[in-house]
C-alpha cells in the first residue's frame, strides 16, 4: 500500500535536516502504529506525505499503490487514496461542515471519474455516519471545527475520514487532547473503517490508542529514522520503560 | 470664504453642463442645493476625504466612455417576486417595469412633479443635515439636478420587495437619480438594487425611518468594467426602527459608496456592510459616517474587500457619539484580502465619543488567505482553486451575514463564486 524509501526531508527555511531515512512498509488491510520521543520526526513525516509546503525532501521515495506520491499536489494525493488526520484540525470561519465535506467527497470522485454524489445521498450517508460517531446536526452546520472541543475536533476528522473513504488513512496523534470516552469514540471509527483493502498508519505517543485501536505492526522512530520495528509487545515495552533503552540501543 | 481657483473652475465646468430641472415641489430644495454645492465646490485631491480616491473623474463635465458589458448572466433577484422598476441609463423604463403600486406602499416618480408632495420634507433635508461636518458635494449636485427616482412611502408591511434594476447601454451615459424613502410607525420594506446603471452615475438615497420602522437595503452594482458610481445614503433612524444595508460591488473602475446614519430616536439599530471584489483596473471607497444621537442604539459598520491584480480598495468609517448618547454599542470592522502583491488596501477608522457609558470598536486588517486553511481543504482532496475559492467565500460572510433574507444573501454569494470562476477559468 503505502512503501517510503530512504526518506531524506529537510526543513525549506531552516536547512534542518528531520528526517534522516526512513524505510517503512505499510500493507494493505494492516495497522502500523510509529510511537517515538518528541521531536522525532512523526509529524513531519506525516506531513511531507501529505504535501504540505515547506519541507524539501532530498532523498528517498514514497509510493502510494505503486504510484509516486511526492510528485503529486496535495489534492491528487488525497482523490489517490491518502488521508492525514490532523493532530490540530484546523478552525475554518466561514465554510460550512457539510458543504465543505461535499465538495471534497464530490472533488474526489471527479478526479478518479466517478460520479459525482448528489446532495439528498450525500446527506443520508452522512447523517448515519455522524451519528455512529455521535456527531449532531448542528455541529454538521458549522462551520468547520469552529468552536468545537478537542474531542469534537478529532471524531470531526474520523467523520471525515469515513466519508471520503481512503485507501492509506495517517492518524497524527488523534487520540492527543482528548478524555477516554472521546477515544473509544474515535478508536470505534476507526476500526469501523477496518478491511482488507485500507490500511492505517496511526502515530502516537502513548499506548493507551493502541489498546483501542491494535495495531499489526509497531515501529519506534528517533532522530528522524525508524530505529525498532517489533509486534504489539514493543508498544507496551516503551509504555512501561520509555524511550531511553531504546535510544541506547540503538547507539 | 472663496474657493479655490482649481476648484472654482472644475465645479463651474461641471455646472455649466447641467440644467436645473422644473422640479415643482422640489425646486427650492434643488435651487437650495445648487448653492450649496456652489460654496462648498467639487471635491479636490486635498480635501480630507479625497485623499485615497482621486475625484477628478467623477467631478468632469462629461462621463468617461464605458462601454456597458454583454453579461450573459441572468439578472440578479429575477427568480424573486418583487415589484420591478427599470431605469436605462438614468430614464425610467415603463414598458419594463411593472405598475407601480403595492400593497404597503406608495410609489411616485420624482420627474412626475406637482406642487405639494410629502417628499419635499424629506428631499434635500437629509442630504443637508449629512453635509456637517464632512462635506458631500456630489450629493449636493445631485439633489440640485436629480432627473428622476422613485419616491416610496412605506404605510406598513410591503407585500413584496422593491427591485430598481439599472441598465448600462450608452457609453457615455451620465445618469442622476434620486431616491426618497419614507417609513411609516410600524412599517416595513425591503429595497433591491441592481445594476451598473450608466457609465458614470450618481445616485442619492435618503430614508427617513419612522419609530419602529424597518427598512432592509441590498444592492448590487453591476458588472461593467469602466463604469464610475458616486453614491450617498443618507438614513435617519428615529425609536426602536431598524435599517440594514448591504452593497456588492463586483468590478467598476471607480465607485465612491458613501453611507452617512444618522439616530434621532432611542433603541434603534443600524447596520451597514458591503463587499467588493476587485481586479485590476479597479478602485473601491466605501466612506461611512455613523452619528449616535440617541440613547442604547446599536450601530455595525462591516465591510470586506477582496482585491487581486493590483486592484485598491478604501475604507473610511467614522462613528460618532454625541454627548448623552449613552448605553451606544458601535462595531465597525474593515478587512481586506489581497489575493496578490500588487493589490492595496487604505483603511481610516475613526472614532469620536463624546459620551462615557459606551462599547465601540474597530479592527481593520489586511491579508493574504490562510495557508493553514488552504492546505486543510486541499489534504481533503478539495482543488487548490476550489479551496481559495471557498476561502474568499468564507471571508466576505460575515458581510453577506447582515442580510437577513437566507434568500438575497444565496443570490449574492452565487455571483460572487461566478466572479471568482470566471477569474480561475
Amino acid at each position: 500500500m503505502l512503501e517510503i524509501k530512504n526518506l531524506h526531508v529537510k526543513l525549506e527555511e531552516e536547512d534542518k535536516q528531520i528526517l534522516k531515512g526512513v524505510d517503512l512498509t505499510v500493507e494493505a488491510g494492516k495497522v502500523h502504529a510509529i510511537m517515538g520521543p518528541n521531536g522525532s520526526g512523526k509529524s513531519t513525516l506525516s506531513y511531507v506525505l501529505s504535501g504540505r509546503d515547506g519541507y524539501e525532501v532530498t532523498e528517498g521515495s514514497a509510493t502510494l499503490m505503486g504510484e509516486d506520491i511526492l510528485d503529486m499536489e496535495v489534492e491528487e494525493r488525497a482523490a489517490a487514496g491518502l488521508f492525514l488526520a490532523f493532530q490540530y484540525p484546523v478552525e475554518i470561519p466561514g465554510v460550512g461542515n457539510m458543504t465543505f465535506l461535499r465538495t471534497a467527497v464530490n472533488a474526489q470522485r471527479k478526479a478518479r471519474g466517478q460520479e459525482e454524489m448528489s446532495a439528498a445521498e450525500f446527506l443520508k450517508v452522512i447523517r448515519e455516519k455522524a451519528k455512529s460517531l455521535k456527531i449532531d446536526a448542528e455541529m454538521l452546520k458549522r462551520p468547520v471545527n469552529v468552536g468545537f472541543s478537542g474531542g469534537e475536533k478529532k471524531r470531526n476528522e474520523i467523520l471525515q475520514m469515513a466519508m471520503l473513504e481512503p485507501k492509506m488513512c495517517i492518524l497524527d496523534e488523534t487520540d492527543s487532547g482528548l478524555d477516554v470516552d472521546a477515544m473509544k469514540l474515535v478508536a470505534d471509527g476507526v476500526n469501523a473503517l477496518r478491511d482488507e483493502g485500507r490500511a492505517f498508519l496511526v502515530i502516537t505517543h502513548y499506548q493507551r490508542l493502541l489498546d483501542h485501536i491494535k495495531p499489526d505492526v509497531v515501529h519506534i522512530m528517533a532522530n528522524g529514522r525508524i530505529i525498532k520495528t517489533g509486534g504489539p509487545e514493543l508498544a507496551l515495552e516503551v509504555e512501561n520503560h520509555g524511550y531511553a533503552d531504546l535510544l541506547a540501543e540503538e547507539v | 470664504m472663496s474657493l479655490p481657483k482649481a476648484k472654482q473652475d472644475a465645479t463651474e465646468a461641471r455646472l455649466e453642463r447641467l440644467n436645473l430641472p422644473e422640479g415643482g415641489w422640489s425646486a427650492s430644495a434643488r435651487r437650495d442645493a445648487l448653492d450649496r454645492v456652489t460654496a462648498m465646490g467639487l471635491p479636490g485631491a486635498r480635501d480630507e476625504y479625497w485623499k485615497y480616491t482621486r475625484p477628478d473623474t467623477l467631478n468632469a463635465p462629461e462621463a468617461p466612455p464605458a462601454e456597458a458589458l454583454d453579461a450573459h448572466e441572468a439578472p440578479i433577484f429575477g427568480e424573486r417576486d418583487r415589484l420591478k422598476v427599470v431605469f436605462v441609463d438614468g430614464v425610467f423604463d415603463a414598458g419594463a417595469s411593472d405598475n407601480l403600486a403595492m400593497e404597503g406602499v406608495e410609489i411616485a416618480r420624482l420627474a412626475e412633479t406637482a406642487d405639494i408632495h410629502w417628499a419635499q420634507d424629506i428631499y434635500g433635508k437629509l442630504e443637508t443635515r449629512g453635509q456637517t461636518p464632512v462635506q458631500r458635494p456630489h450629493a449636493a449636485l445631485n439633489t440640485a439636478f436629480a432627473s428622476d427616482g422613485l419616491l416610496i412611502h412605506v404605510t406598513g408591511k410591503a407585500a413584496k420587495p422593491i427591485h430598481i434594476n439599472y441598465v448600462h447601454k450608452e457609453t457615455q451615459s451620465d445618469a442622476i437619480l434620486h431616491h426618497v424613502v419614507k417609513v411609516d410607525a410600524g412599517a416595513e420594506l425591503t429595497i433591491l438594487e441592481s445594476g451598473p446603471a450608466a457609465a458614470r452615475f450618481n445616485k442619492v438615497v435618503e430614508a427617513d425611518i419612522a419609530d419602529t420602522g424597518r427598512l432592509h437595503h441590498v444592492c448590487a452594482q453591476g458588472r461593467d468594467h469602466a463604469r464610475r458610481a458616486v453614491t450617498h445614503l443618507f438614513a435617519r433612524l428615529g425609536t426602536e426602527s431598524a435599517f440594514k444595508s448591504f452593497t456588492l460591488t463586483v468590478n467598476g473602475v471607480l465607485t465612491r459608496n458613501e453611507a452617512v446614519v444618522e439616530f434621532t430616536g432611542d433603541d434603534a439599530v443600524a447596520h451597514i456592510a458591503g463587499a467588493c471584489m476587485g481586479d485590476g483596473d479597479f478602485h473601491h471607497d466605501d466612506t461611512v459616517f455613523v452619528t449616535h444621537d440617541a440613547v442604547n442604539c446599536e450601530s455595525r459598520q462591516v465591510f470586506k474587500k477582496v482585491l487581486r491584480n493590483g486592484a485598491v480598495g478604501v475604507f473610511q468609517g467614522k462613528i460618532l457619539v454625541k454627548a448623552g448618547a449613552q448605553k451606544t454599542d458601535g462595531y465597525q470592522i474593515s478587512q481586506s484580502l489581497l489575493l496578490d502583491d500588487d493589490s492595496q488596501f487604505l483603511a481610516k477608522p475613526e472614532l469620536e465619543i463624546y459620551a462615557d457609558d459606551v462599547a465601540c470598536s474597530h479592527g481593520s486588517t489586511s491579508g493574504a488567505i490562510d495557508e493553514d486553511s488552504l492546505f486543510y481543504l486541499c489534504a481533503r482532496g478539495v482543488p487548490r482553486g476550489i479551496a481559495e475559492d471557498m476561502m474568499t467565500i468564507a471571508f466576505i460572510a460575515e458581510a453577506v451575514t447582515e442580510i437577513e433574507d437566507e434568500g438575497l444573501r444565496e443570490d449574492l454569494v452565487e455571483r460572487v463564486e461566478a466572479w471568482l470562476a470566471r477569474r480561475r477559468a
